[in-house]
């Protein structure tokens, strides 16, 4: 098990809505840990998924096969995560190539859905650098779907809360690394501090590049202030071409003006707002989502990506 | 395993799955470890980033294996013979031969009887109407001492040597080309790069399954890579060798214990008819030396008979009645295999049928003929931890099981058994590890241990014949019951059993004041077996597994040596806890380690010690004694006798059911002395019917029919489907996740489509070959969605020498539908 000893300490940094919460970046500091994905080594076996099903006592409903080996065909409110399987053609070789990532929360530094969360406490950042959703906040809003750059979290339908990867914060605090990892029969997936397992990245990335993958790197995207799982890619030029794996994540504009100089705008805009929209629902009745409104929605979710 | 046995000696994996760690270059061919292996395939995974190894699959489709891959060339199933013969070709154009190693330790040298000869893809001896060769001619020459006569110059146009150049001088690059669709520039690719394992100082581990076993020529297919494997002197090395990855946890387990009707625990054999006394079953397996010194270790194989013997019989088995010979029974035709019994029980011939743990109407081939096989039966017993298609089989589920129970008499017994996490025992994994596991929990309801069933079996059929008598009961009321409680023996008490114990005080046969083992002690090993009848030992190969220091099987000290990963304080690994076979070839002539860095054992003047239990005795001459023990010759077999029904090389026939006729030899249809019973050969489609070359095969996702019943993995494949490729799906009209209806001529199955680019059409001889892909995994129950078998497909046809079925090259038609199967 390559998971290397990591402190189980799980001090809360940062809160969501909350004063004083949200200032300022993740302090770096030897204590963050990091979960690293080494793509080249990834077979697709899916006992990631499973490990994650079990460790979490959730249930994925048996679904159909859509024509492709993802199943589920994307995340869902129970799989925290999934493989993405995507045969492609290298024009530099002319040789096929089957790229398998698995897929889940990349646990930013800087947070998007952190940022996004209007329910105070709902987002908490550990020192280590893990994000988690407190469900006992959670408002089931769907903001952080929306302020995240990865498109990660999914609304339950039933307990209307959200959901995604906690990085095993469970198994972290007490010293484990996450199921995922210790499933992984080929120790693609790896768990340690960030320190160790970019170390660890740059073995592997001389490996592939003696391999003839010149382009190989470690993916830690800046525009979020780096992750806490990290990629190893055999392109890593190109992280797009890993079932639209980002090339440059950010935080939206949108929650960035929401969250910082139009929040106190905003709040004054809010209680106005609240007052119209009262009004408005007394007069005309409740809104219905329309068809035009959930395009808009997914332009935006795009339009982040 | 019908394969590695005539060629080194043993049919096991040579090596250890942790031991691929230590190799230069992978060929996964005939397999797919990634995705069916996983756990395993993790020393690949070491192999690559500890040691820069590098990988090579091919297969005929782009593979989970073939994602992490440095090379991956495509290849039409049911070619390989003719791909690893094209590589031995290369090898000898291009002088990539560990000569040395050729020369010492294989039979290049050795000459061949006059009269021997091969044409038109047939071997002397071919009788066309018993689909069957008279092997007389396929000998070698004897010298007035018995011994085989040698050209250590090679130049004798009857070596092996010179039989071989000529015999794949056929196999050219172009014609590999022009059987396999590989494009010739990937073949040269492969071939070169394992051409690089030559040197002394590199070593190449081949990867195998399923991929070559289920084929009409499987055995064949392995051995063209056993081939290739000693020209590059690569076995008996660390980090090389031919391991063949077992498709269950506990499948090397079943035939190391003779669990085929023609064997007996330890790969001894089982009398046939013919052999009507002892003395005549013993008179062909003298095993005499067939060079001077070699230790021809089956010598043995009285020892290891008559103990084994004296285990089932005790004191039942004397020497007065040939040690109970006459309580076996004899077989009448070659074997009861699973394709012969379940034609015979579709003849009407086989009345009653136990089902111990396995389902074959899903896992046998034409599944239509399996279903009326059973159909025929007056009853069905089956021992199984989960409810089976098999013990259902009269049940209707629409078109995916379209029975009508009224017509069907059949009386089926479920007897509910544990699985293997409810009990205790040993599972051996391929690399002939005995390891001891306990029981996770308890048994649901009212399912009992395989070995309770089998004792109340035995208890109710001896109080049958008690009571009744019978034509001759004492094979059954003279059995040795030795358990604690008679109605059920534990564990324990088989393991122990199965190591064997003294039944006298057996005394040094060089000095005989020195007591060697008092009575009742358990053997230390297989060593000590006589025939004398003062020891028993149900299976000598795992002799060693339960001695007087206890249950070595259960031992977990995972420590190694230099980091080389033998490991051999953890459980125990069948022969005498020996983790390479053939090591001695890891060294010289003289003795030392063809690569200082690979040590394995070396000779130090006076005997034979390093790393691993040495695989020879301790004591033998270096350059006397030869690595391959098990063989009288001492040396292994690049041409093997008359030991294999289809030929002392492998040739290269098209499977039964082929896209394009076989190109060297056109009159040949599929293998020429495989079996085909009458029925089945006329159930054989051709390619202007069912154009597309099919396979069939595992995904990680799930394990053969089991996993369906769990929902984690219901869930990660929830539905049956088959690949196709882009091309194919154009031409076809159909669309990823589209159902589809594929047709043999055997039956259809209803599927969704995965149109892939991991599938590419081939050009075969001129013609577009197109491969469809089927996974194997759904049926009628459980929680994945229900879907046909695959099996409706395949044909009813095997291996020439063990008759493992061709599920992997067959014909079929593909057509887009427009829903999926009819379920009542």
């Amino acid at each position: 098990m390559a998971t290397s000893s990591v402190p189980s300490t799980l001090e809360i940094v940062r809160k969501s809505a909350t004063k004083g919460g949200i200032t300022g970046a993740l302090q770096p500091s030897a204590n963050e840990v990091a979960k690293l994905i080494d793509v080249s080594k990834c077979i697709g076996c899916k006992a990631c998924q499973s490990a994650c099903l079990e460790w979490n006592d959730k249930v994925e409903p048996v679904g159909i096969n859509h024509g492709v080996y993802d199943n589920p065909i994307d995340l869902t409110e129970n799989s925290f995560t999934v493989m993405r399987f995507t045969e492609w053609d290298n024009p530099m070789t002319g040789d096929l190539e089957w790229l398998i990532r698995k897929d889940g929360c990349m646990h930013c530094a800087d947070p998007g859905c952190l940022a996004a969360c209007p329910s105070p406490g709902a987002i908490v950042q550990y020192a280590n650098g893990i994000v988690d959703f407190d469900s006992d906040n959670c408002i089931g809003c769907g903001y952080c779907v929306k302020g995240c750059p990865f498109n990660v979290p999914r609304i339950s339908k039933v307990e209307v809360k959200a959901t995604k990867c906690t990085l095993c914060v469970d198994r972290v605090g007490v010293g484990q690394g996450p199921a995922c990892a210790k499933a992984c029969p080929t120790q693609a997936i790896t768990f340690g501090t960030k320190e160790a397992m970019k170390k660890q990245a740059d073995t592997r990335i001389a490996d592939l590049k003696s391999r003839g993958y010149d382009q190989a790197g470690l993916y830690d995207p800046p525009g979020v202030g780096g992750t806490h799982v990290m990629y190893v890619l055999h392109h890593a030029d190109q992280p797009q071409i890993y079932a639209n794996l980002p090339k440059d994540p950010h935080i939206s504009r949108v929650v960035q003006a929401w969250k910082g100089i139009g929040k106190i705008g905003g709040l004054g805009l809010i209680g106005l707002a609240a007052v119209a929209g009262f009004v408005h629902h007394a007069v005309m009745g409740a809104n219905r989502v329309t068809a035009e409104d959930e395009k808009k929605g997914a332009k935006v979710q795009e339009d982040q990506v | 395993m019908a394969s590695l046995a005539p060629t080194f000696g043993r049919g096991a994996m040579t090596n250890s799955w942790t031991d691929i760690k230590n190799t230069d270059l992978v060929v996964i061919m005939g397999g797919n470890a990634a995705e069916a292996h996983p756990c395993g395939f993790k020393w690949v995974t070491e192999a690559k980033a500890k040691r820069g190894a590098k990988l090579i699959v091919v297969d005929p489709r782009f593979t989970r294996s073939a994602a992490v891959a440095d090379f991956y060339a495509p290849i039409r199933q049911g070619t390989d013979i003719a791909f690893l013969l094209g590589v031995i070709n290369y090898l000898i154009s291009n002088d990539k031969i560990q000569w040395e190693y050729t020369k010492a330790f294989t039979n290049a040298s050795y000459i061949v009887k006059e009269g021997f000869g091969y044409a038109d893809g047939l071997f002397t001896g071919y009788d066309e109407a018993k689909r069957d060769y008279d092997r007389s001619t396929w000998e070698h020459e004897f010298d007035e001492n018995g011994y085989v006569k040698t050209d250590p110059t090679l130049a004798h146009p009857r070596t092996v040597w010179q039989l071989l150049k000529k015999h794949v001088a056929t196999y050219t690059p172009e014609m590999v080309e022009r059987i396999c669709g590989t494009p010739k520039a990937k073949f040269l690719k492969v071939a070169e790069m394992i051409g690089e394992t030559s040197k002394p100082d590199k070593v190449m581990t081949s990867m195998y399954a399923l991929g070559w076993t289920q084929h009409s020529k499987g055995s064949q297919n392995i051995r063209g890579m056993a081939m290739i494997q000693l020209l590059l002197g690569n076995m008996g090395m660390r980090g090389g060798g031919m391991n063949a990855l077992r498709g269950h946890s506990n499948i090397q387990g079943l035939t190391d214990l003779g669990l085929m009707s023609n064997l007996i625990p330890g790969y001894l054999n089982m009398p046939v008819e013919a052999e009507v006394d002892f003395a005549k079953y013993m008179g062909t397996r003298g095993f005499k030396p067939l060079q001077p010194g070699q230790m021809s270790f089956w010598q043995n194989y009285k020892k290891f008979f008559v103990s084994f013997q004296k285990s089932m019989w005790g004191d039942a088995a004397t020497k007065d009645n040939d040690w109970a010979y006459d309580y076996l029974p004899k077989l009448d035709v070659p074997g009861y295999d699973i394709l012969r019994a379940f034609d015979m029980m579709a003849q009407g011939k086989m009345n009653g049928y136990f089902c111990q743990g396995f389902n074959p109407l899903q896992s046998f081939p034409n599944r239509a003929k399996s279903l009326a096989a059973l159909s025929k039966l007056k009853f069905l017993v089956v021992m199984d931890p989960l409810e089976t298609e098999t013990a259902r089989f009269w049940e209707n589920h629409g078109e995916i099981n379209n029975v009508n129970p009224k017509d069907i008499q059949t009386e089926v017994f479920s007897l509910p058994a544990t699985c293997f996490a409810e009990d205790e025992g040993s599972l051996t994994n391929s690399s002939r590890l005995l390891q001891w596991h306990w029981p996770g929990g308890d048994a649901p309801g009212q399912a009992k241990s395989d070995v309770w069933i089998m004792s109340q079996l035995w208890l109710r059929l001896k109080a049958l014949y008690e009571k009744e008598g019978g034509a001759f009961p004492d094979p059954i009321l003279k059995l040795r019951w030795p358990y604690k409680d008679t109605n059920e023996a534990t564990p324990e008490e088989i393991a122990r059993e199965i190591n064997g114990s003294a039944l006298e005080t057996l005394y040094d046969p060089a000095d005989a004041s020195k007591v060697l083992l008092e009575k009742g002690k358990q053997l230390p090993g297989f060593a000590v077996l006589r025939d004398d009848g003062s020891t028993t030992c149900g299976n000598w190969i795992y002799s060693g597994c339960f001695t007087e220091a206890g249950n070595m099987m259960a031992r977990r000290d995972n420590s190694e040596r230099d980091d080389w990963g033998n490991h051999p304080g953890w459980a125990f690994s069948w022969p005498a806890n020996r983790r390479i076979l053939y090591n001695r070839a890891s060294a010289d002539v003289s003795g030392k380690a063809w690569d200082p860095k690979r040590k394995l054992i070396e000779w130090d003047g006076a005997k034979w010690a390093g790393y691993d239990i040495p695989d020879i005795a301790p004591a033998s001459k270096p350059d006397v004694v030869m690595p391959f023990i098990m063989n009288p010759e001492g040396v292994s077999r690049l041409w093997v006798r008359g030991m294999m029904r289809d030929g002392p090389f492998p040739v290269h026939y098209e499977p039964f059911e082929s896209p394009i006729p076989n190109v060297l030899n056109a009159k040949i249809r599929g293998n020429p002395v495989s079996r085909i019973f009458p029925g089945d050969l006329a159930a054989l489609g051709t390619s202007d019917k069912f154009p597309y070359a099919a396979t069939t095969y595992r995904l990680t996702e799930h394990f053969h029919f089991w996993t369906k019943h769990v929902r984690v993995n219901a869930m990660l494949q929830p539905e049956a489907f088959v690949e196709i490729s882009e091309q194919l799906g154009a031409e076809k009209g159909i669309a990823k996740g589209d159902w589809v209806r594929v047709s043999s001529a055997r039956g259809f199955i209803k599927a969704k489509a995965v149109v892939t680019k991991r599938i590419k059409p081939m050009i075969c001889d001129g013609k577009t070959v197109h491969v469809v892909g089927i996974p194997i995994h759904y049926g009628f129950i459980g929680a994945a969605r229900p879907g046909f078998g695959t099996n409706t497909l395949t044909p009813f046809v095997g291996d020439a020498n063990i008759e493992t079925p061709e599920f992997k090259a067959f014909l079929v038609n593909v057509e887009r539908i427009d829903s999926g199967p009819a379920i009542a």
